[in-house]
């Protein structure tokens, strides 16, 4: 059965796809095509004019004689956001499996209330998230006060515009990611399987690992991809909770376009960017039509 | 709490602590926020008493009530454009397979992919070689980009939802295909598309990223705004403004999803 015809279709479909299209895939074909031009003598770019130097820069820089030297510079900041994005990930599991599980356990009617209380914050705005966490965290801040208040004299909790702060705001941003497809995998979960579990002799750490870790496990990885991905291009929260000491890819490419003007650079370091996200979505695609074949 | 005992997850215990860790943890941030902006201390973060001085402070900001206009226009341009192309797209996708189905499916949810960062540079780029003018028009064009796939899926999903009988059934009494969009189709599908333009209109007026690096100069924006206070420093102002901001994404995003839940 169909709405419409196939050619009416075709139209309907149309100026969404052409819109996307232009204002969003030639840019980024755009942007791919910059990458490997020279940077213009005052910012901008030299067109027509090819160069890999955005690629070589990643790792060496040219001294005065026009010697490449390696400089880690960048190559840190690449690999500080897979670090602070590893962790925000191992943090996210650790409190959202045991909430989704929860939500799993309510009644049927209730869970709908949990869900939505877990995708609240996800729609607020991100700056009054990080504010806020800026208003907790700060000398004199309200965690500060409370320790102070049951006798732990911090002197100033010093946590503010460090990694710590910006992994616990990361954290935030991203745990609904992590919640929502672990809690679809476990409101699936045939009951009667644990109960067989159980009935065979199985204690709960046996039920756990035997037969709920394992049927969860398609919502694990595809949360655990959910707040990695985004993680790694996080902007917001390195800028306020790291006070723009602790920069991330994001904040380097954006540097790019502000004060230190290396257009072709910065959009070298988004197509990789861009690059590494595609990718981790492709082999999840694959990965994960190869364990949905598995497991019917 | 009432416990479902025919649920076996029940058996397993130390789960309950966890889930109160984790909504404390969520909530937290957003009541200390709420309460601290009805605080009448210059000093933000310690109370001493209730007052709502500092909304009134920040309602009467010349500059803050420009940025929130700026916000209004370009969320609700976008939204308008993003929930009609949506829609049109939506009909067009549901029901009955095609080929290259994936690949139009894929470009239709594509802006969610891509890294904020990378969407607002490579619009930058873009709009400079075409010669777009940085300012208003320029990030309705460049939130409208990303407001399509919110407004698609909500409405994809209830028209997927919907009995197909129904339309075959129209289609056997004569009706036209206008007819039955006019009388069948749009009646049921309108929570779908008043929800989805919801959340394209919030996720527009929260953008932050994407307006700071394609707006010019007049085109500030309420987050844009709220930035460049934060960054001057922790002050009354920012908590009530940023409270603000809140309390309309919170009234939002449940409306829409009340809408939502409007039985077919």
């Amino acid at each position: 059965m169909e709405i419409f015809t196939r050619h009416k279709r075709f139209w309907l479909i149309a100026p969404a796809v052409i819109y996307i299209g232009f204002f969003m895939g030639l840019p980024l074909v755009q942007m791919a095509y910059v990458s490997i031009l020279e940077r213009g003598v005052n910012g901008g770019v030299e067109w027509g004019n090819f160069s890999f130097d955005s690629y070589v820069s990643f790792i060496f820089e040219r001294d005065l004689m026009d010697n490449l030297m390696v400089n880690t510079d960048y190559l840190q900041i690449f690999l500080r956001s897979f670090g602070l994005s590893a962790l925000t990930t191992v943090l996210a599991l650790i409190l959202g499996f045991p909430t989704a599980f929860y939500i799993a356990m309510q009644p049927q009617k209730r869970r709908n209330m949990f869900i939505f209380l877990v995708t609240i914050p996800f729609w607020t705005n991100i700056l009054v998230r990080n504010y806020a966490w800026m208003l907790l965290l700060r000398n004199g801040g309200l965690i500060d006060h409370l320790l102070a208040s049951v006798g732990i004299q911090t002197g100033g909790l010093d946590i503010l515009y460090t990694p710590y702060a910006v992994s616990i705001g990361l954290t935030y941003t991203y745990l609904p990611f992590m919640v929502l497809p672990i809690y679809a995998s476990l409101e699936k979960l045939d009951h009667r399987l644990i109960e067989a579990a159980f009935d065979l002799g199985a204690n709960k750490r046996k039920a756990m690992t035997r037969i709920i870790l394992p049927l969860a496990a398609p919502g694990i990885v595809a949360g655990a991809i959910l707040v990695f991905i985004p993680c790694l291009g996080a902007y917001v929260t390195p800028e306020l909770l790291g006070g723009g000491k602790f920069m991330m890819i994001s904040n380097l490419i954006g540097s790019q376009f502000g004060a230190a003007r290396n257009w072709p650079f910065g959009s070298a370091l988004s197509f990789v960017l861009l690059a590494m996200v595609l990718l981790a979505m492709l082999v999840y695609s694959l990965k994960f039509k190869k364990m949905a074949e598995d497991a019917s | 709490m009432k416990v479902d005992r025919a649920n076996p997850l029940w058996r397993f215990h130390g789960i309950t602590p966890m889930a109160i860790v984790f909504f404390a943890y969520l909530y937290l941030p957003i009541i200390v926020l709420l309460v601290l902006s009805f605080n009448e201390n210059r000093l933000a973060t310690i109370w001493t008493g209730f007052s709502t001085k500092w909304y009134s402070v920040v309602l009467g900001n010349d500059d803050m009530l420009r940025a929130a206009k700026n916000s209004l226009i370009i969320a609700l341009s976008a939204t308008v454009i993003a929930t009609f192309a949506a829609t049109l797209a939506a009909m067009g996708m549901a029901r009955g397979r095609f080929r290259g189905e994936g690949g139009v499916a894929a470009m239709l949810t594509l802006p969610l992919l891509v890294p904020e960062i990378v969407t607002a540079i490579a619009t930058l780029l873009f709009f400079i070689v075409i010669g777009v003018k940085l300012g208003l028009i320029s990030i309705i064009i460049a939130h409208t980009v990303f407001c399509i796939p919110f407004a698609y899926l909500p409405i994809r999903a209830r028209l997927d939802g919907m009995d197909p009988a129904l339309i075959e059934a129209a289609n056997d009494l004569y009706a036209n295909e206008w007819q039955a969009f006019k009388r069948i189709t749009f009646p049921l599908l309108w929570p779908g598309i008043l929800s989805g333009a919801m959340l394209s209109f919030i996720i527009s007026l929260d953008d932050f990223v994407i307006s700071y690096f394609v707006g010019g100069a007049g085109s500030t924006t309420l987050p844009i705004y709220i930035f460049g206070m934060i960054r001057i420093g922790i002050t009354p102002e920012v908590n009530a403004i940023s409270a603000l901001m809140l309390i309309i994404s919170i009234v939002f995003v449940s409306i829409s999803f009340l809408i939502d839940r409007v039985r077919y």
